[in-house]
């Protein structure tokens, strides 16, 4: 259980996807015009990347390496198409606002991330804490700049209209220029949280992942290690016959 | 840092440029725009420039204290920013645009891309992008106490008529500092006479300019047209205060040509097929992004170097 707290403490904070490892950006710029936009994208990510996170754990043994890519997008691609239906059915003002960005999720490099990083090389349990904690990190960094973004480019807060009536929107702040400026505020502003941290003395460093090494300083490439050496190989046996 | 990077072996030619100095010397020359500008739109226009220049200076100032680094708002660099960002606002607007704007201007712009000499893109007109495309309404909003209806530009791109001349005086609507012709060229000619900028750039720009709309804007060489053309918008400013920004410009001559020769392209494109009646900023906007590769492009050859081998 320790375990599972820790997961989601490190998909939350200490490698949020968007503000620490810069994942799934694609989304994160596109979707972010409203904070219900954002957390709408944000939870649809999280449940598909708990459940995927969870099936890919179960049959990472009967998984062959050499096709394991293509497997997994099978199963996030089946999580996807699944809750594509279930928005459509029930809450079909968030599937029109969200609109192609639903789909694009099977190609979310989170999801395909944490299969790869986390959920093919370790236990059911953690691996379902791990998809949550991520996906909540998630959701929460969407929210973040949706709000942001809705609150200067708006005036509003979940639809509500929180500014005075004679407060100006800047409407560059729901384009997508907007988009770029709050995330980088928002790393920033992460970044100095962090670091005054660390001068207390706090551990602020990134717990590790699944794999060996830390996958943002990872020298190594450990995660994925054969496959680069088997490139490498392959490579070299072309060099060599060209010569 | 940069006292660091003086690499090159002895003997050194030291120029008595200094950066206030050229700042200063287009401070001047922006002042006959200016003065037009305050004359021709009244009162409401000269608060307007105050408290721009003031926002940029302000933030500038404020900015460096917090980042504990040197203050360098005595080499005026601001107060150029914040006066052509003045100069690109309606004269109607209220006064938290120009604020906006400056903080813009300097904060993002430039400062966080590192100061004076890094940033990437005009800060003057990246902040009047930013405003132009925040605040649509008021930024093509010109109608003020003394002029209403639409800019000279936008009645010619409607078919109407205009009245060269009073293009070429300046008594028509537009930006505060963009519609006296003869007062930008003055000040131009000041610039020129004093050194700080020569006529590559603007006059490429210029030249490409006629030519693409001579070929493309339907009236053929109709000389009212191209004048008016020329007289309308920011295109002066442009050409002469925005274009040949030292931080922003290629450092290579052949680059200086690429780019007059782009930014005239660009703004008759934007003029004739655009959307809108003027182009000008984004024009140069857009130059500048591609400043890197123009200047990647015209590396000059060193001495001794290239030609064939024997």
């Amino acid at each position: 259980m320790n375990r599972a707290g820790e997961r989601l403490y490190n998909g939350l904070i200490k490698e949020n996807p968007t503000f620490v490892l810069m994942l799934g950006m694609c989304p994160t710029l596109a979707v972010t015009t409203s904070a219900i936009n954002g957390l709408g994208m944000g939870l649809t990510t999280m449940v598909v990347l708990a459940l995927s996170n969870a099936i890919i754990s179960l049959l990472r043994n009967i998984i062959p390496d050499k096709v394991r890519i293509p497997a997994f997008i099978v199963i996030i691609a089946s999580f996807v198409t699944l809750v594509q239906m279930l928005l459509q059915a029930y809450l079909p003002f968030l599937y029109d606002a969200l609109g192609i960005y639903i789909p694009l999720i099977v190609v979310n490099c989170i999801i395909l991330g944490r299969a790869e990083a986390y959920a093919s090389k370790n236990p059911v349990i953690p691996s379902l804490f791990d998809g949550i904690g991520m996906g909540l990190g998630f959701s929460f960094a969407l929210t973040c700049i949706g709000a942001v973004r809705e609150l200067i480019g708006a005036g509003q807060l979940f639809g509500i209209r929180v500014m005075p009536a004679s407060y100006v929107p800047v409407s560059i702040f729901i384009m997508a220029p907007g988009a770029f400026f709050v995330l980088a505020a928002l790393t920033a502003l992460q970044n100095k949280i962090k670091r005054a941290g660390e001068k207390k003395g706090k551990d602020m460093s990134k717990i590790q992942s699944g794999c060996s090494e830390d996958c943002m300083n990872c020298k190594e490439s450990g995660c994925s290690h054969r496959f680069f050496g088997e490139d490498k190989k392959e490579n070299e046996n072309k060099e060599g016959e060209v010569k | 840092m940069s006292d660091l990077m003086k690499v090159s072996s002895n003997p050194h030619i030291r120029s008595k440029a200094t950066t206030s100095g050229i700042m200063g010397a287009v401070c001047v020359a922006l002042l006959p725009a200016t003065a037009f500008g305050v004359y021709n739109f009244g009162l409401h226009a000269l608060l307007l420039i105050l408290v721009t220049v003031a926002s940029t200076v302000l933030t500038e100032f404020v900015y460096e204290k917090l980042m504990k680094k040197r203050v360098t708002v005595t080499d005026l660099s601001a107060m150029v920013t914040g006066l052509l960002l003045a100069l690109n606002l309606p004269p109607a607007a209220p006064l938290w645009i120009g604020v906006i704007g400056g903080v813009f201007a300097i904060l993002v712009v430039k400062m966080l891309f590192g100061g004076l000499g890094q940033n990437f893109m005009n800060p003057a007109l990246g902040a009047r992008c930013f405003l132009l495309i925040s605040f649509t309404s008021i930024m093509t909003n010109f109608d003020c106490d003394a002029y209403t209806g639409a800019t000279p530009l936008a009645a010619l791109k409607a078919g109407e008529s205009v009245n060269v001349m009073d293009m070429i005086i300046g008594r028509t609507s537009g930006t505060i500092g963009e519609t006296s012709m003869i007062a930008i060229v003055i000040g131009a000619c000041i610039l020129i006479l004093l050194d700080v900028i020569d006529l590559r750039i603007p006059g490429t720009y210029i030249v490409t300019f006629v030519i693409f709309i001579t070929l493309f804007g339907g009236r053929g060489f109709d000389t009212a047209f191209i004048s008016a053309q020329l007289a309308g918008g920011g295109l002066m400013l442009g050409a002469f205060f925005m274009a040949t920004d030292y931080v922003t410009r290629p450092i290579t001559k052949n680059g200086q040509y690429l780019f007059g020769i782009f930014l005239g392209i660009m703004t008759g494109i934007f003029r004739l097929f655009g959307p809108g009646a003027e182009g000008v900023s984004y024009a140069i906007i857009l130059g500048n992004l591609l400043v890197p590769l123009i200047e990647k492009m015209t590396v000059p050859k060193a001495f001794g170097k290239g030609g064939e081998r024997v």
